[in-house]
This record gives structure tokens, sequence and C-alpha cells, in this order.
């Protein structure tokens, strides 16, 4: 019996959470289908989430390509198929990858398992990120390189904490319901491995209080810089993260199992901290920088 | 003595000669284990020149292994495992960012230059460390009295600073006098101090 999951129209970290939560109650070795027939747009989150989704099944799942040609053309510009028809069985027509002018895409989904892919994706993005940043953006040239460091320590808290590799999508596009129509430019780290709690017990085992849980060890990693090493050099990084998107007023926020914590400025809103959420392995990241009015 | 590293040739001779960014921490542990290795081959007593001008990127885990673990076996309260002072130059904005957030993680200073510009500090420093230290950058080169007279500060107090600032490497201590270290290719700074070179 394969359980068939619709994917949502427009598949962003919010509506994301419906497939997270269709899948949370389905054994591991379930068959299961999704069907992104009627989805229009994704985000890197929807598009690296959707890859890290096939990692955590044992039965190879099937994905039903979008319909819309535009949608799945745009899909291929950006690299998921080819990653994709390996991790899913797919059905419908996938376009093929053209080269293109298409500036929306800063980085193509990346598989990130090892030190040197990091090293690629800074290198490839620099030149691009440097326009994009500072031409459509508006942001100083000096944030791209803080933009570039952020993009690197979110993709090696991949390989150090995740236990195995995940996937890394930068894009900018439009928000049409905020910020007056801005353009945002959006980096999206997905993994399927240990996730923040697991990966702090590892070293220091499971806290002496009621309330260890995902959210608290979220607390622990992103706010308080704790980490599963003992070096205490360690943990740096996403508090680097966090100082960044501080400045430029940007979105950060990190989901792991059944929580989720988010730096959240004026513009977006939200909760800090979101608890209780359909259980879903390793750790989702993703960080939004807006346009600044010049 | 005074010895140069270009850090972005350590990165290309000893890591990989395609890369041109300092990032990810095993590539920040293989850099400096490059630098101590051109560290071995400089004598006991050395000033150093830590040149970041070619390096494109520096991430903050990079920071970490290269600046934070290198200081911290060098410069320590307690017993360097040598007289190395280090100058770090031709660092960007960019880099100053990573270097700052892990010299506040560890409780750490060092000293900089740009290619323009004199040498200043950066790190965690006590607000009379910093005076003195400025004294010191002025004078060029000065005994504790003459510092102290300069400051407009006690004298014992300033004994005491000079030599925490001397075990932290952050000025170089020759027979009774502290000097100031720049590099000597960067020109003094049009107006302001006087910013001398000093050998050690």
């Amino acid at each position: 019996m394969t359980k068939v999951i619709e994917a949502p129209p427009s598949l962003d970290d919010t509506s994301f959470e419906q497939i997270f939560e269709a899948l949370a109650p389905l054994p591991p070795d379930e068959k299961i289908l999704i069907d992104a027939r009627h989805t229009r747009w994704a985000s890197p989150y929807g598009l690296t989430a959707l890859l890290t989704v096939a990692q955590t099944r044992l039965q190879r799942p099937a994905l039903t390509v979008p319909e819309r040609e535009e949608t799945a053309s745009y899909w291929s510009r950006a690299h998921f198929f080819r990653y994709a028809e390996d991790l899913y069985e797919l059905s419908g027509r996938v376009p093929r990858a053209r080269g293109s002018d298409d500036n929306s895409v800063l980085l193509e989904v990346t598989p990130i398992t090892k030190t040197e892919d990091v090293h690629e994706v800074v290198d490839r993005i620099q030149t691009k990120a440097q326009s994009m940043l500072t031409g459509t953006l508006h942001l100083e040239p000096s944030a791209s390189m803080r933009f570039t460091m952020a993009l690197s320590e979110v993709c090696q808290n991949v390989i150090e904490h995740a236990g195995r590799g995940g996937w890394v999508a930068v894009q900018t596009y439009q928000y049409k319901k905020r910020l007056q129509g801005r353009r945002v430019v959006v980096i999206a780290v997905s993994d399927s491995g240990i996730g923040f709690r697991q990966s702090l017990e590892s070293a220091h085992g499971p806290r002496a209080t009621d309330r260890w849980d995902d959210g608290m060890a979220l607390e622990e990693s992103v706010m308080r810089g704790v980490s599963r090493f003992r070096d205490t050099g360690r943990g740096q990084g996403l508090a680097g993260v966090r100082k960044f998107i501080n400045k430029w007023d940007g979105k950060f926020s990190v989901r792991s199992g059944t929580a989720q914590i988010a730096i959240v400025p004026e513009w977006i809103g939200g909760d800090p901290m979101t608890e209780g959420m359909p259980f879903f392995p390793g750790a989702q990241l993703q960080i939004t920088l807006p346009e600044r009015v010049p | 003595m005074i010895d140069r590293i270009d850090i972005s040739r350590v990165l290309r001779t000893d890591v990989c000669d395609l890369y041109s960014n300092l990032v990810t921490r095993p590539t920040g542990a293989m850099v400096r284990i490059g630098i101590e290795h051109r560290l071995d081959e400089i004598g006991d007593r050395a000033l150093v020149i830590l040149d970041f001008s070619d390096v494109g990127l520096l991430d903050f885990s990079c920071a970490d292994e290269i600046v934070a673990k290198l200081l911290l076996q060098y410069v320590s309260l307690d017993i360097p495992r040598r007289e190395v002072y280090f100058l770090f130059y031709g660092m960007s904005e960019s880099h100053m960012d990573a270097i700052e957030t892990v010299l506040e993680r560890h409780g750490l200073a060092l000293v900089t230059q740009r290619a323009e510009g004199g040498p200043f500090l950066m790190g965690i420093i006590d607000g009379d460390q910093r005076r003195i230290w400025e004294t010191i950058r002025d004078l060029g080169s000065a005994e504790p009295r003459a510092v102290a007279t300069a400051a407009g500060l006690a004298p014992e107090r300033v004994e005491r600073a000079l030599d925490d600032l001397w075990r932290r490497r952050l000025v170089i201590r020759e027979n009774n006098a502290y000097v100031s270290m720049s590099d000597p290719r960067v020109p003094p700074p049009a107006s302001g101090p006087a910013v001398p070179t000093t050998h050690s």
C-alpha cells in the first residue's frame, strides 16, 4: 500500500510542515508517493527538504513532477532532478536542465558531504552573491563576504554534526505578501542526520532536567554556542551567523526533531521557539535576508 | 629577527593549490600546522608577520583554528613555547569580524596592522592595558617610568601592565625597555603618532 502525500502548491518552510505532518506517523519502510503535480513554486527549503525526505525512507519513494512547465523547468535549472532521479521514482515529464541566464538561482541544489564541498560552494557563490547582494538587494559590499561566511558555517554544520551528508541551495526571489514586494535571498540547508539533540547527547549525555528535549538542545546550540566537541573554540559558527543575521535584519531558523528555533525580525513576525512539531530527523536551516530600501 | 608568513601561500602549498578561501575547520588546522612548521625553522625569539593580504574569505571555524589556537600555544600568561611575537597584517573587515569573535570567545588579544596606518589592538584587553599599549605604540620604545609619565599613571601599575602585555606578546621586551611592533614595510601615518619600526 502506498501512502500518497500531496505537496502544497507553494512549497516553502511553512507549508512543508504539511508534508512532515503526513510523514510523522508512517513507519520508515512504508512506501510513499509525494504528489507535486499541482505544486507551482518551491523555495530552496522546499527543494532541499524534498531530497532529505527521500533519504529518510527505507523504501524508495515516488514523486510526481510538477505539471506546470515553468515550475518543472525551474526545478531542473536548480539541479533538483539531478539528485531526485537517484532518490525517487519520478513520474511525469522531467525537463532537460539547460544553461540559462536565470540569476535567481545563486547556488543550485548541491550535496554537502565533505569539507571539499564547502570550498566548492564558497568558490561558486562568491562572484554571483557579490553582484546580487550589492546590485539587487542593495546591501553593502562587506555584507557579501559575511553572507558567504554564514553559508560556509551552515554547510559545515552538516558535516560536523549530522553524521551524514545534506543539501544546500541559495535562491533569490520576490516576497509577495510581505516587505512590500521587496526581494530576499534565501539559503536553505537540510540533512536527515542525527539532529541537534542527539549530537549534544553524544558528548554530554542527556541533560539531567525534565525539559531536555529538541527545543532545549536547539537553545543550547544555536543561542548559547554549546557544541558536542569539548574544545572551547567550537560552537562559534552559528553564533557568528546569528550576529550577521541580526545586523542585516534577516531571519534565521533551525528546525530539528520536533522543535524550531528562530531569530525573527519584525517584518516577518512569528515565534522564536515552536515545539511539539511533527518529528522529522536531522536539521533544516534557513537564512533569509531582505532587500534594503536604498 | 623579523619573518613574514604569507597565509594564502601556506593555504596553497600545504592544503590545496586551488583554494583561495580559508573556510572549514580541517583547512584551518592544516594551515596552522603549516605555520607551525615554518615557525619551527626560525629562532626562539622572533617577530612574525602573518600576512592575510591575499586571503579571500576567512570563516569563524578557520579563524578559530588558525588565529586562536596559534595564539593559545604561543601567547600565554604561563609558559609560552617560545618568545614569538605575532603581527597580523593585511586583514580585511570581514577577516576582522571572524577574528574578533574568536578572540572574545577565548579572551585573547592580538596586534594587527593594515597596509596603511599604524598597528592597533584587537580582542580582549582592559582599559588600562590598552592605554599603556597605545602609549608604547606612540613612543615606539620606552622604559616603564617614561611610559608612566606619558600615560599619567602610577609607575608600579604601568610596570605590572607592561609585564602582562609582554607575557601576552603584545609588546616586545628588550632589556629594560618595551618596544612596540609594526610592519617595517608600512610607512608611518602622515598625521598622528609616528609608528617606529622595531626589531627584536
